[in-house]
């Protein structure tokens, strides 16, 4: 009992929360009998999808500037890798690396300069990443129109010129890492090589943390003063932070769209930020401490809320309610994050 | 010499935006009465909203990215001013005490939310903002014609439950100011009881920051610190400010919307946050400092960017989509420049 | 003599750290009361106490009682404060940087006339009424017998105006009855600081009464009527300042009887020749503790202390040497030319520097005991990792099992080698920095305060420590303390530093007054070899 207490104590009150009308949800959702397989099936090809992006937040919060806002400034380069891979025609396994590869690659140097300006506004990271975002989002919408891309699947049939607002992945590697040794059990599909690769992801992470750039970072984020003494130069522990960052938000959007199965270009890679900065502090972070067990949590969390919420709540009124739902979730809980008192001062 | 400089590099954004006026104007060839009249009307239809982002940077709390709460708070209003079927300038009237009233509130809590989180207001305040949305959406999706009562059925979605995007103020209060008083000058006509209107509030501002309370706000955006010390509660100067901008911002929504004629119902406040900051900004102010002329000038420069980008994107590029992007990019650009800067002064004091 | 404030009992802790014991003070009408000691013996928090400044309420308030006139007032905030007559120029400048001179004189005090909107809508719209504040700013000014335009802005003014308008505008205020002059000559001028003295004895003739805290003792001397001592929150003494000589106020501040320590012998004795760094010439840019110009030998295998007056460098030169703040000068390492400014090199050297400043330098405080421990000695040397695939990892299990070897030798009190720092006592917290020191296998430690904040048990274990590891490894230490008993216990020789420079070298058993003049800089005869 004392150790359930202890346990409660230590999970963070939104958290508790939300995990607590999750299974409310599911009560509801046997109750007014939806197929719950297919739910479960939904909810974890979801998870394994945005899974990578709520990755990209834990190094910029642990080095201490805050949950990368600026994750599209990351998206653009693997959209850039992804469209590079389909111009050349790769399709399958190969065309998915190529652009793992090349947007990793690409994200390097973006993340150089994004790493650089950031530095530069030291203490206004949140919300310079943020503007950051949006403008390279406005300007790289200039770039789809101007760019030359000539692959007829990717530009208007009209005109021949600018990139569709969208783009079908079928025949280049859409679903490659889904349909990669799925299963189904009981009703349930299981998207193996998607979930691997988060797995995958995670680890690598997690690793790297655990070598001395990483553990640099850490040190840096915790107690700056510390970090100096004990030889770090801090300044390069943040740029390594928020390139590791930007490659890790292009690799999760080449995921996130073969997983989807189609390319969004334009405004959408705006919508992926909130989100995602949402699920790791929904999995118990804060916007100065993060570790992998949170992105997993949450990413879990917030995931199945929406997958269980839509036909459930659209029981009762309109399915839209679920986009307006997450909307309130999402900032109500960075909102949270954002005036909880900082830990005592130290 | 080393004074020029000084000025080029303080002025550095308006004088910027005033060469990309003037070229865009150029390239764009669109008719000079047709550009002055739209300008006019801009003018009247927006400084107000942009006046009212002063008072929170003048406070020290940036830009006060909350004035999406006050918009929100004049829709509602508008909604229901419709729904009652209130016409002309009462509607008008109407609307604003309402939306005054839930500004009132709404800016009480915003500034709570702010005080809790110094040093990280603008982000708080945007989080806000979004978050408010969402709050907004449930309301007039789902409730609006459920729990609360609406009987403009043209208004209500096929099932009778929440708004449709658009809300047509034509026949009640559209363009209720803007008609009292009309002057023509050649083909322009002027709109001259929205433009009172923006001289009344400037005159208030100007007075505002003669009195006690402009004083203390004043300081409190100076160093919070030092104003505790000399006795001024800090924590209430700051929410009297919020609450000030985000009425202002109400009724600023007001005059946008009765000028506009629709309210585009889930998109309208969105827009009027971005594109008055940036017309701010655009004007010379910083996070830290606005005056009156920034929000004039500001508004005259952004709009005549806004009004021949497309046709400029269309001449150079053959796509007027290019212009509507690279004035999207422009408003974005230029209030992430504003808070580099910001960031990088902010940087620069402390070392 | 009429008593206009007394302080009775006033005890406070920051943190579970107690920084005020049971302080008592009384002001009489009129007078000069020069309040002294120690960085840390907690005078500025007793001001901060008597001024009602937010940092003491928000830190859980504080016991004991004011009286002012013999009544017992409650003061939770710097206006109440004001209300009551107290006034305060800080020891940081309290002016609004952008605001001219009047505006900042008169500070939430403006002249205000009434208006149509104030009449409707309430005393803060009221309008300020500048030509009468501009009157009030100059007349204060003329006062303090300054020419300062009342119409400029403060940011651009020389520090020492800054210093006249905080007091003008204390002046200003027409209920002043007790000011607090917080390191006021700090900023001035040896004839500014005349001035400013001379204004000091100009109000007390008017009947203000006047607390002065100052680092400066022979002006603390010169303008008091009565003086107290403070150290480590407590008062050691109080009295006529005709009671005291500057070096018996230097060393009252500083000394402390300590039961001596057995020392035990050295396997090999020290050597003049056997240096295992010298400095020359070193100045180290800290704010608040600037080393001018200071040069040493260090023997291998001493242990050297370093004392001073706070604010003098004694801090300074261990910051410089361990690259926290930037330093130049000529430094060697066993003879080798040593490279400043670079923490890694000093590391990798075997240079390790224990911070005064446990809470935000020397520690992770969300952090595990064990991390606290090895993460210095896995960034610098790359210890207790292992390979993984293509990575280098830390072994979570190396770590372990080193921390639970250091818990054990130095005692550490903690739950388990993952119970985060924050948790711990003072005294355990400065194990762990001691523990990570070891860890990185020092030739020569510097070590800075090593007992700030600590209760007295362990402070008797911290010193065994140091001293086992001077004579059993044979590591060169160099301790920085404000407590001179502390350093007369266990050092070999002690450096004095005053004005940024070296003093003297004195051996422990010089006696106090020796001391006491070396900190003040006013020791002839050079230094001494111990």
């Amino acid at each position: 009992m004392d150790k359930l207490l202890e346990w409660l104590k230590r999970v963070d009150f939104p958290t508790l929360v939300i995990s607590l009308f999750l299974v409310a949800l599911f009560f509801v959702a046997i109750f007014v009998e939806v197929p719950i397989p297919s739910l479960l099936s939904d909810s974890i090809r979801r998870i394994g999808m945005n899974g990578v992006l709520v990755l990209a937040m834990v190094p910029t919060i642990r080095v201490g500037v805050g949950p990368n806002f600026g994750l599209p400034v990351g998206i653009i380069g693997g959209l850039l890798g992804a469209l590079i891979s389909m111009q050349l025609g790769l399709s399958g396994f190969l065309g998915f690396w190529v652009a793992v590869f090349l947007s990793a690659a690409i994200c390097v140097g973006i993340g150089l300069g994004y790493g650089w300006l950031l530095e530069k506004v030291r203490g206004q990271e949140m919300m310079v990443g943020t503007y950051m975002g949006y403008s390279i989002v406005a300007f790289m919408s200039i770039m789809w129109l101007m760019l030359p891309f000539t692959n007829p699947d990717m530009v208007w049939a009209i005109g021949g010129k600018g990139l569709r607002y969208t783009l079908t992945l079928d025949k280049y590697f859409g679903h490659v890492l889904n349909n990669f040794l799925k299963f189904k059990v009981g009703g349930v599909e299981v998207p193996t090589g998607l979930i691997l690769f988060f797995a995958g992801a995670c680890l690598l992470v997690y690793l790297f943390f655990r070598t001395k750039v990483g553990l640099a970072i850490d040190l840096v984020g915790q107690n700056e003063k510390y970090a100096i003494s004990s030889g770090v130069n801090p300044k390069r522990a943040r740029l390594v932070a928020v390139v590791l960052s930007t490659v890790i938000a292009g690799v999760g959007i080449i995921v996130y769209a073969q997983s989807y199965g189609f390319l969004q270009l334009y405004q959408a890679p705006l919508f992926m930020t909130f989100p995602a900065v949402a699920s790791i502090l929904i999995g118990g972070a804060s916007i100065r401490r993060a570790n992998i067990r949170n992105v997993v949590i949450g990413t879990v969390i917030f995931q199945t809320l929406l997958t269980i919420s839509l036909p459930v709540l659209s029981q009762v009124t309109r399915g839209d309610v679920t986009e307006v739902m997450r909307l309130i979730v999402s900032n109500g809980m960075i909102l949270y994050a954002l005036t909880r008192a900082p830990r005592e001062a130290g | 010499m080393e004074k020029l400089k000084k000025v080029l590099i303080s002025y550095a954004v308006p004088i910027f935006f005033s060469i990309l006026c003037v070229s865009a104007v150029l390239v764009a060839k669109i008719p000079p009465l047709f550009l002055a009249s739209e300008i006019v009307r801009r003018l009247s239809r927006n400084t107000f909203l942009v006046l009212s982002l002063i008072i929170p940077i003048v406070a020290g709390l940036g830009l006060n990215f909350g004035i999406v709460l006050g918009a929100m708070a004049a829709q509602a209003a508008l909604f229901f001013v419709v729904d009652w079927k209130i016409k002309g300038i009462p509607g008008v009237l109407v609307a604003c005490l309402m939306a005054s009233a839930i500004s009132v509130v709404l800016g009480w809590l915003a500034g709570l939310v702010l005080n809790k989180a110094k040093g990280r207001e603008m982000i708080t305040s945007m989080i806000l903002g979004f978050f408010a949305n969402g709050i907004y959406q449930l309301i007039f999706l789902f409730f609006v014609g459920s729990i609360i009562p609406y009987r403009t059925r043209q208004f209500l979605l096929p099932e009778g439950v929440g708004l449709r995007n658009m809300v047509d103020l034509y026949g009640t209060v559209a363009s209720a100011l803007n008609n009292a008083w009309v002057v023509r000058i050649g083909t322009i006509r002027v709109f001259i009881l929205p433009l009172l209107i923006v001289g009344v509030l400037c005159l208030f501002i100007t007075f505002l920051f003669k009195t006690k309370l402009g004083q203390d706000i004043r300081a409190v955006g100076q160093d919070m610190h030092i104003a505790e010390v000399a006795g001024i509660d800090v924590n209430k100067v700051r929410v009297i400010a919020i609450v000030i901008s985000t009425v202002l911002a109400a009724i600023g929504q007001v005059i946008y919307l009765q000028d506009i004629g629709t309210v585009n119902t889930y998109n309208s406040h969105e827009q009027i946050g971005l594109f008055s900051i940036a017309a701010l900004l655009v004007g010379g102010a910083t996070t830290r400092k606005a005056t009156i002329w920034n929000a004039i000038i500001g508004v005259l420069l952004f709009h005549t960017l806004f009004v021949v980008a497309p046709s400029a994107g269309n001449r150079l590029f053959g796509q007027p989509q290019v212009g509507e992007f690279f004035r999207e990019f422009l408003a974005y650009a230029v209030i992430a420049f504003a808070l580099a800067m910001h960031g990088w002064r902010t940087k620069r004091i402390l070392m | 003599m009429r008593v206009v404030l007394e302080m009775r009992n006033i005890s406070k802790s920051f943190y579970g750290n107690q920084v005020l014991k049971n302080v008592n003070l009384t002001l009489h009408e009129g007078e000069v009361h020069g309040l002294v000691g120690e960085n840390g013996a907690g005078k500025t928090t007793l001001m901060n106490i008597l001024f009602g400044m937010p940092v003491i309420h928000s830190t859980g308030g504080f016991e004991g009682e004011i009286l002012i006139d013999g009544e017992r007032v409650n003061i939770d905030s710097p206006r109440k404060a004001m209300e009551y007559g107290i006034g305060m120029v800080h020891q940081e400048f309290m002016l609004i940087p952008g605001f001219t001179v009047t505006e900042n004189i008169k500070l939430n005090r403006e002249i205000t006339r009434e208006n149509i909107l104030s009449k409707v809508f309430g005393k803060s719209l009221r309008t300020l009424d500048f030509p009468a504040m501009r009157e009030d700013a100059k007349e204060a000014i003329g006062t303090i017998g300054m020419s300062i335009d009342e119409l400029a802005v403060v940011a651009g003014l020389p520090v020492a105006h800054k210093q006249f308008i905080e007091i003008a505008r204390e002046i200003d205020k027409k209920n002043l009855r007790i000011l607090v002059l917080d390191e006021p000559t700090a900023v001035l001028s040896e004839s500014e600081a005349e001035r400013l003295l001379d204004i000091v004895r100009y109000l007390t003739n008017k009947g203000v009464s006047i607390l002065f805290i100052s680092h400066r003792l022979s002006e603390v001397l010169k303008v008091s009527d009565r003086i107290t001592i403070l150290r480590d929150g407590a008062v050691v003494d109080s009295g006529p300042a005709s009671k005291f000589t500057l070096s018996e106020i230097a060393e009252k501040m500083v000394g402390r009887k300590l039961e001596n320590l057995d020392l035990p012998p050295r396997t090999k004795e020290l050597s003049d020749e056997d240096t295992i760094m010298s400095i020359r010439n070193l100045r180290v840019y800290m704010p608040g503790e600037t080393v001018k110009d200071f040069s040493i030998d260090i023997r291998r295998g001493e242990i050297l202390g370093i004392g001073g007056l706070a604010g003098h460098g004694k801090l300074g030169v261990a910051n410089g040497i361990a690259g926290m703040y930037p330093a130049e000068g000529e430094v060697y390492l066993e003879g080798k030319p040593y490279k400043l400014n670079d923490a890694s090199y000093a590391l990798r050297n075997g240079v390790v520097y224990l911070s005064e400043d446990r809470r935000g330098v020397g520690l992770l405080l969300d952090e595990s005991v064990e991390m606290n421990i090895a993460a210095t000695a896995i960034l610098a040397f790359g210890e207790f990792t292992r390979r993984f695939l293509f990575f280098t990892l830390y072994d979570r299990k190396k770590i372990r099992e080193h921390a639970m070897e250091m818990i054990r030798k130095l005692d550490i009190r903690c739950k388990s080698p993952s119970q985060i720092v924050r948790r711990l006592s003072g005294g355990n917290q400065q194990k762990v920095c001691l523990a990570r020191a070891f860890t990185l296998k020092p030739k020569i430690l510097f070590v800075s305060e090593p007992t700030r904040g600590i209760d007295v048990g362990a402070k008797r274990l911290v010193l065994d420590y140091l001293i086992e590891l001077n004579r059993k490894h044979g590591v060169t230490i160099v301790m920085t303390s404000s407590e001179l008993a502390e350093l007369r216990s266990i050092c070999d020789r002690i450096a004095i530093v005053a004005e940024g420079r070296l003093s003297a070298v004195l051996p422990p058993t010089a006696s106090d007054a020796e001391f006491g003049l070396a900190m003040a800089g006013e020791l002839q005869g050079g230094t001494h070899r111990g």
